[in-house]
């Protein structure tokens, strides 16, 4: 209760900066809208349905892409981290890969698949998926080799190691793995969201686009804002439960 | 204590003593080639370990005793020679032969009860009941019962090392193989186990192979009747060593 209290505090004394710099008026209104405007934006496009809409549209690109990364990635990272050949090849490819700023999709998504669904899907997945193979594959060199002799002794075999021994004690990376193929595919699709205007649905990157044609910077804000707090959301409700779990059973928590 | 789970059917057959492995190891070599060069660890070792026998490998690190180990275990093969486990050759792990490493080796993913359970759900023809049964006497029997649902990172080392223990023992094993088990405990904890494998060693009947470099420890392990054999083991092994 103290730290939920101290943590609203702390949120209330930053609106209160924001208020008070455009109570300044050092900036013109136009650039600093207030924290009412924002409200009052949020409220509208609420009660009008696009900011659901939008978020709709949004999260199903996110997570469809997200979970056929994830879907891909895993096999994979198992495979690179099993066999040197894969570790050659698709090892090597997923490394460089991964260095690449997702957002450089973009243009070869719209060059491919034209304005579709598909083009945003493609860059979700190619932000996703390379994160998951690396991690995959450090969890699983990093699995120490006695857990393996242990289970060989008490008669476990190749698949049965792999599922029952192998990929449990290559979770915490795993873990943290999907995470950043997460926030991965969030930057991803956000940038291609705000590139790409297509027909099939307005996302919440659209959203943030056509408030800066408009230049309404309320929206700019207010959407910026809904999508720090999915992000957060996404965060408390699927991957803090996970973490804390695997911290308790790992003994690697902090508090 | 064994009493109260021998009313269970199946259970009772799987607390059952079974025979004890009879262990021939006969002329074996093994070089590893390391950054150094090629070691020979085992130079033609020979070594017999009779049904039920408690044998102590003794001799310093580095003198190939855990590699001894490991062959037997089926972890490694041996480059000459044969290992035999009741007359059959020994050609790769199996749950006959039980290892129990220097490090506890316990599953961090489960707690202490699935650690025990490993090693019985991967046995055959047992109900789930059953394999419950018999992870719950060997907790019992380290007397960790308490402890069941703790988190491997919960525990102590000693306790650590009795849930190692109840997990090797599980599955029943004909041979118990102990690679330093106790080296990285302290001195009262170790003499604990000692007398804790004393007892489960002449209650469950098993072959007993223990690797430890402390002469001393020959006798904390394996005091008053057995220290002759343990004496016995310790010089054939050790002229087997010195060859």
């Amino acid at each position: 209760m103290k730290r939920f209290l101290l943590a609203a505090l702390f949120f209330a004394i930053l609106l209160l900066i924001w208020e008070a710099l455009f109570r300044a008026k050092i900036w013109s209104p136009v650039l600093v809208p207030s924290p009412r405007q924002v409200a009052v934006y949020l409220e509208g496009a609420a009660v009008d349905g696009t900011l659901l809409k939008a978020t709709i549209v949004t999260m199903r690109r996110l997570l469809i892409g997200y979970i056929i990364g994830l879907v891909v990635g895993l096999p994979l990272g198992l495979l690179t981290a099993r066999w040197k050949v894969w570790q050659d090849t698709i090892g090597t490819l997923a490394l460089g890969l991964q260095g690449l700023p997702s957002v450089c999709w973009v243009p070869l998504a719209l060059l491919w698949f034209g304005q579709t669904e598909a083009a945003m899907l493609f860059v979700v997945i190619m932000g996703t998926l390379w994160s998951v193979v690396i991690a995959t594959e450090t969890g699983v060199r990093h699995v120490p080799p006695i857990y393996r002799r242990a289970a060989l002794t008490m008669g476990s075999k190749s698949l049965h190691i792999w599922f029952k021994v192998i990929l449990p004690a290559a979770l915490p990376f795993i873990v943290s793995g999907m995470k950043q193929g997460w926030a991965f595919a969030w930057r991803s699709l956000m940038a291609a969201e705000i590139f790409v205007t297509i027909l099939t649905g307005f996302g919440l990157g659209q959203l943030l686009h056509y408030g800066r044609e408009l230049s309404a910077m309320e929206q700019v804000i207010g959407i910026m804002i809904v999508i720090v707090v999915i992000g957060l959301l996404a965060d408390k409700i699927f991957f803090s439960p996970i973490e804390k779990f695997l911290h308790r059973r790992w003994g690697t928590s902090q508090a | 204590m064994l009493r109260a789970v021998r009313r269970h059917s199946s259970a009772t057959e799987e607390l059952e003593v079974i025979a004890p492995s009879k262990l021939g190891i006969e002329n074996v070599s093994k070089n590893f080639k390391g950054a150094s060069g090629a070691v020979l660890a085992l130079d033609r070792v020979s070594l017999n370990v009779e049904e039920g026998e408690f044998v102590c490998l003794v001799g310093a690190s580095g003198c190939g005793k855990t590699t001894l180990l490991n062959i037997i275990a089926g972890l490694e093969k041996p480059d000459s020679g044969t290992v035999q486990a009741d007359g059959k050759p020994i050609t790769g792990p199996g749950r006959e032969r039980l290892v129990m490493f220097q490090e506890p080796a316990l599953f961090p993913w489960l707690n202490v009860f699935g650690n025990v359970l490993f090693g019985l759900k991967l046995k055959p023809n047992l109900t789930k009941k059953d394999r419950y049964d018999v992870a719950k006497y060997y907790l019992e029997l380290v007397g960790l019962s308490r402890f069941e649902r703790a988190n491997i990172h919960e525990l102590s080392g000693g306790m650590k090392q009795r849930v190692s223990l109840a997990r090797a023992l599980a599955p029943n094993p004909r041979v118990l193989l102990m690679d330093e088990p106790f080296a990285a405990l302290d001195a009262l904890t170790r003499e604990q186990l000692y007398g804790d494998l004393q007892r489960i060693w002449k209650a469950r009947n098993k072959t007993i192979v223990f690797v430890t470099h402390n002469v001393r420890e020959v006798d904390l392990a394996v005091h008053a009747t057995e220290i002759m054999k343990a004496l016995k083991s310790y010089s054939q092994l050790e002229v087997a060593i010195a060859e």
